[in-house]
């Protein structure tokens, strides 16, 4: 594969080539996960923090298989409804992990999982002034992103749609607004349902994509794996070349001179 | 004395560190995080904290998410 490696980009200290982030959950096993990782090639993956089970001592465990001396290990607030909540689990997700990074998300309703703004907005300023490397889940809200830049985000991650909905980039006129509102990088987090998606999202010039369930709810995931990696470097590609302007009309492609005159 | 884990009722004879916790439930290897009454317990003081009764303990580990 013919990858620029000198196009990276940076969040706070890290260095990424992968424009494709993705998570870890849904899949049938923790093996089909790293095959699916790997086709990827993503570096870095989300993982979540919970209780560990008691009672299953013993059990195979998936940084066992995704080792965090391989990967960079984001881990996520998920489930968190609270700011109060979402900063325990960064902090406990710090101890765990050894990392200052985390994907900030307070929910605010259980039905679409559609981010708590304020309380976002919130967590952030706390975890940053804990010196975490806070990288949030938002609304394609572009005040909303610029208030996390503000508050010292290295990156804002809007939402395509809802959480593991599948729908596609729902507002790219908001994500283009987005892009150009902060400076900070854009990576566009939930909705995406296929290859053709992970593509308009980077062709609109996000730095990257954020994705679960566009790959682990796939048939075969780790077909689409691939197809997600392709798919992000070809819209990365494109948005770099520049797409041709739109016309109403045709504009013929061979030459119109030179025709042959039949009798 | 009794104390909470992950929200389970457990007793045991007296106070016990948070070490000696996990190692009651073959955690000490495993990569885990602790938080005691929601305060996170930093791996190198697992040995001094102390879990008293009444204490709400919660051990976690990363598990699959996006």
């Amino acid at each position: 594969m013919t990858t620029d490696n000198t196009d990276t980009y940076r969040i706070g200290s890290y260095e990424f080539r992968s424009r494709l982030i993705i998570g870890t959950g849904k899949y049938a096993s923790f093996r089909q996960n790293r095959e699916a990782l790997d086709a990827s090639g993503a570096e870095m993956i989300t993982v979540a923090v919970r209780r560990v089970d008691l009672a299953a001592r013993g059990a195979d465990s998936l940084l066992d298989h995704i080792p965090p001396s391989q990967f960079t290990i984001l881990p996520n607030t998920a489930g968190c409804f609270t700011a109060d909540e979402a900063v325990t689990t960064a902090l406990l997700a710090r101890e765990l992990l050894d990392t200052p990074l985390v994907k900030l998300e307070v929910i605010g309703d259980k039905r679409t999982l559609f981010p708590d703004v304020p309380a976002t907005l919130e967590a952030a300023k706390r975890l940053i002034a804990e010196g975490f490397v806070v990288l949030p889940y938002i609304t394609d809200d572009p005040v909303a992103c610029q208030r996390l830049e503000q508050l010292g985000c290295p990156a804002v991650m809007p939402l395509a749609a809802p959480i593991g909905s599948g729908l596609g980039i729902r507002n790219p006129t908001n994500l283009r607004i987005i892009l150009e509102t902060v400076e900070v990088p854009v990576i566009v987090d939930a909705g995406v349902g296929t290859a053709s998606d992970a593509a308009v999202a980077m062709e609109l010039g996000a730095t990257a994509v954020l994705m679960n369930s566009g790959i682990a709810g796939a048939k075969d995931p780790i077909k689409m794996a691939r197809a997600m990696r392709l798919a992000v470097e070809a819209g990365r590609l494109a948005h770099q070349a520049g797409r041709m302007p739109r016309r109403l009309h045709a504009s013929a492609s061979s030459p119109e001179d030179g025709l042959i005159e039949l009798p | 004395m009794e104390f909470a884990l992950n929200g389970e009722v457990q007793r045991a004879d007296g106070p016990l560190t948070v070490g000696e916790l996990l190692e009651r439930f073959a955690l000490r290897e495993r990569r885990v995080a602790v938080a005691l009454n929601t305060n996170v317990v930093p791996r190198s003081r697992f040995d001094q904290v102390k879990i008293c009764e009444g204490d709400r303990v919660e051990v976690i580990h990363a598990v699959g998410g996006g």
